[in-house]
């Protein structure tokens, strides 16, 4: 296990904005988990008190944008959420020029979604509060990846020399790169499932295994995460249909008797039953900590967002 | 008359392949001697030793006009020409309205002709709107002064309305110039894919969308027998198609655009905006292999693709953002990057620079030859020097050379036997 930094180094190799896991360095990444920890017992701080928070999310998301809610008002600091679809985005406002606004009313984080890729590294640039990313475009999620660390090491103990399989929409899915690179930072192995038209181009090259047979690719997995298949890409344009789609890559019990018998199953949410994974596997308390996701999401969150505002 | 003595020059012969010591004597706007006896009267210049080449005559330039003028206008875009050694513009017509009617390119000439100090050669849309569905009056058009005929980025997707425009353009000797993209695969892309595509979460097209594009075009010229220019080649996959073509019966030319030959994919960075251009930057394989291709001669034409964008057009989240750079002042700096790689001598640069795109559309000038225009440039290939964008004069400051240390710079520039660079002082 790697010693827990000390908190100027810290602060220093958090930075000012929590962006993507890509420039996390591995001992900021147990650092953020080890505090997540502490939060999930207390589930109360005042670390963030008399702060402000401002959710900004361009693109909708009910579940993210209130785990985010509550892990600000769970450590005190006001929470204000700003719905960019109706407001001055719509009036031809610029990303940045609402950021400007924003920033001049002093908040002391921003929490931002954004549809495009890179946007919340743009808009992080021209700001000098602190600033959290929580998806952006198909780039990175990174407090996504955090939360599902954090699941992964509740439940097997460690996050090195673990198999774990990630299967689905990896193509469109920031959930998947920000997994991806956390994994192997952390020295774990990774495996990409899918349908070959729903893996990204090159991604073999930041050091995962590719296959499209969900058996091979499940064997001996301690872990098997499991993507949301959007609604759009179920018919014809990526894979032939749902049926097929499950037959060949939906999570049932036969698949998982592939992985190993303390295998854990996880899912981002939301789930879409009986296409990427059966609705028996989604509910089996052995198996499926999809509910211990949501949880540690908000303890990831408030370790994330203490980290950053008050420097380690 | 006027008569201009250019003394104790290097000059870059690109047809003749030559670059060695000499003379060169301009009389109305007209190279009149190269090399011989020293005439008795008329104005001097001491070249100092340095190389003196035929203007650089620029295939594809955007001009903001009409338009865009906040973008570029034909006044700012002669200054940034003139700067940079670029003689002759071939605009481009992917202007708002795009250019596609003679009436338009009557006024668009006159536009020229009062502002710009360098030679402006228009190109004109194919198809009505650059929408691909009917084509434009060719004939009319060319008879108006358009040298040749391209949609620019949009490329047609219905087969046979490309082909019946090839045919028409081709039977009037018109050239038509098309990106080289298959339109329905490349739609929506802000990069190459591949691994790093995929890291930034980009939307990604493969190099192969580029060479079905061009497979689609050397068919299409094959059947017609029209001639055609293929604007820009980037990438390694799309190379043994146009060997094969060109050691065929095509009629069929390539260029290319300095940003592939000088950047590669990962100059992006962290969504770098003004490092997006159409198509994407390349993986460093192409760019090499489309270097070698230049240099070998496969490519024939090199010209900047100069774009211009405003600052609010690029200030935007990578895949929103415009494409495009400007590159009338950096072409030649960055083109000598190879000479001082040691890949390409002057001549070689100045053949794909001025020589070829001149031959192509029918010009006069990128020759250094008696009879040829006095359109030349004097520059020093060695001059280091490190380029501010906010410098550049062109209206638009939207070049990924940015604080990039280049080596070469132009001293002088005439056209038409007329100093355009440095501005003569206008008279108070």
């Amino acid at each position: 296990m790697t010693p827990p930094a000390p908190a100027p180094y810290l602060a220093a190799m958090l930075g000012k904005d929590l962006l993507g896991i890509e420039t996390l360095p591995p001992a900021a990444i147990e650092a953020i988990l080890d505090r997540a920890d502490a939060h999930a017992e207390s589930r109360h701080g005042e670390a963030l008190e008399g702060r402000t928070q401002i959710n900004m999310f361009f693109e909708n998301s009910t579940r993210t944008q209130a785990s985010f809610e509550i892990a600000g008002k769970r450590l005190g600091a006001e929470v204000m959420n700003m719905e960019m679809r109706t407001s001055s985005v719509a009036k031809g406002e610029t990303l940045i020029d609402t950021a400007l606004t924003l920033n001049a009313m002093r908040p002391d984080l921003l929490v931002v979604r954004h549809p495009h890729s890179g946007a919340v590294d743009l808009l992080a640039q021209k700001v000098d509060c602190h600033v959290l990313n929580a998806g952006d475009g198909r780039h990175e999620h990174p407090t996504q990846a955090l939360l599902d660390a954090l699941t992964i090491r509740r439940a097997k103990g460690r996050l090195h020399r673990l198999t774990v399989a990630i299967c689905g929409d990896i193509a469109h899915s920031r959930v998947a790169r920000s997994n991806i690179l956390l994994l192997g930072k952390m020295e774990s192995r990774v495996r990409l499932i899918a349908p070959p038209t729903l893996i990204p181009p090159g991604v073999a090259e930041l050091g995962v295994e590719v296959t499209d047979d969900m058996e091979r690719g499940l064997e001996g997995a301690d872990v098997v995460m499991m993507l949301r298949l959007q609604r759009e890409r179920m018919d014809g344009g990526f894979i032939p249909s749902e049926r097929e789609y499950f037959h060949r890559f939906g999570l049932d019990a036969a698949k998982l008797a592939r992985a190993k018998p303390d295998a854990i199953v996880m899912h981002p949410g939301p789930m879409n039953r009986g296409v990427e994974i059966d609705g028996v596997i989604a509910d089996d308390i052995n198996r499926s900590v999809i509910q211990t996701q949501v949880e540690m999401g908000v303890a990831v969150r408030m370790a994330a967002m203490d980290m950053l505002v008050t420097g380690g | 008359m006027t008569v201009i003595t250019f003394e104790n020059a290097r000059l870059i012969d690109p047809d003749a392949g030559t670059d060695a010591p000499g003379m060169l004597v301009v009389r109305g706007g007209v190279i009149v001697q190269v090399n011989g006896p020293r005439p008795a009267t008329g104005e001097r210049l001491d070249c100092g030793g340095l190389p003196l080449a035929p203007g650089i005559v620029d295939l594809g330039v955007k001009v903001g006009e009409p338009g865009e003028r906040h973008k570029e206008g034909f006044r700012s875009a002669g200054r940034a020409a003139a700067a940079g050694g670029v003689t002759t513009i071939v605009t481009r017509p992917d202007t708002a309205p795009a250019l596609d009617t003679p009436e338009a390119l009557v006024f668009l000439r006159s536009r020229a002709r009062d502002r710009c100090g360098v030679n402006v050669a228009p190109m004109a849309a194919l198809t009505k709107g650059r929408e691909g569905r009917e084509m434009t009056e060719i004939g009319f058009l060319r008879d108006a002064g358009a040298v040749a005929f391209t949609d620019c980025d949009r490329v047609a997707e219905d087969t046979r309305v490309l082909s019946r425009a090839l045919s028409y353009a081709g039977s009037l000797g018109a050239l038509t110039v098309a990106h080289v993209q298959e339109p329905i695969l490349s739609a929506g892309a802000a990069a190459t894919s591949g691994a790093f595509a995929t890291l930034r979460g980009l939307p990604g097209v493969s190099p192969m969308a580029e060479r079905m594009g061009l497979e689609r075009l050397i068919a299409l010229a094959e059947m017609t027998g029209a001639p055609v220019h293929a604007d820009q080649i980037t990438c390694r996959a799309a190379l043994p198609a146009l060997r094969r073509a060109k050691g065929g019966g095509a009629d069929l030319t390539a260029g290319t655009s300095i940003h592939h030959l000088c950047l590669n994919a990962l100059d992006v960075g962290p969504w770098r905006t003004f490092f997006k251009v159409k198509p994407p930057l390349r993986p460093e394989e192409d760019r090499v292999a489309v270097v070698e291709a230049l240099l070998d001669g496969t490519i024939d034409v090199l010209s900047s693709w100069h774009t211009p964008q405003d600052e609010e057009s690029k200030r935007l989240p990578f895949e929103a953002a415009a494409s495009g750079a400007v590159g009338l002042q950096t072409l030649l700096p960055a083109a000598l990057r190879l000479h001082h790689e040691g890949l390409a001598d002057l001549p070689a640069l100045f053949r794909a620079m001025s020589l070829n795109p001149a031959r192509r559309l029918g010009l006069a000038g990128g020759r250094l030859a008696e009879g040829a225009p006095a359109d030349l440039t004097l520059f020093d290939p060695d001059a280091p020097w490190r380029l501010d964008r906010w410098t550049l004069l062109s209206k638009s400051k939207n070049t990924p050379f940015d604080g990039a240390l280049l080596q070469g710079r132009v001293l002088g520039t005439w056209v038409g036997g007329a100093r355009v660079w440095p501005e003569p002082e206008r008279p108070a």
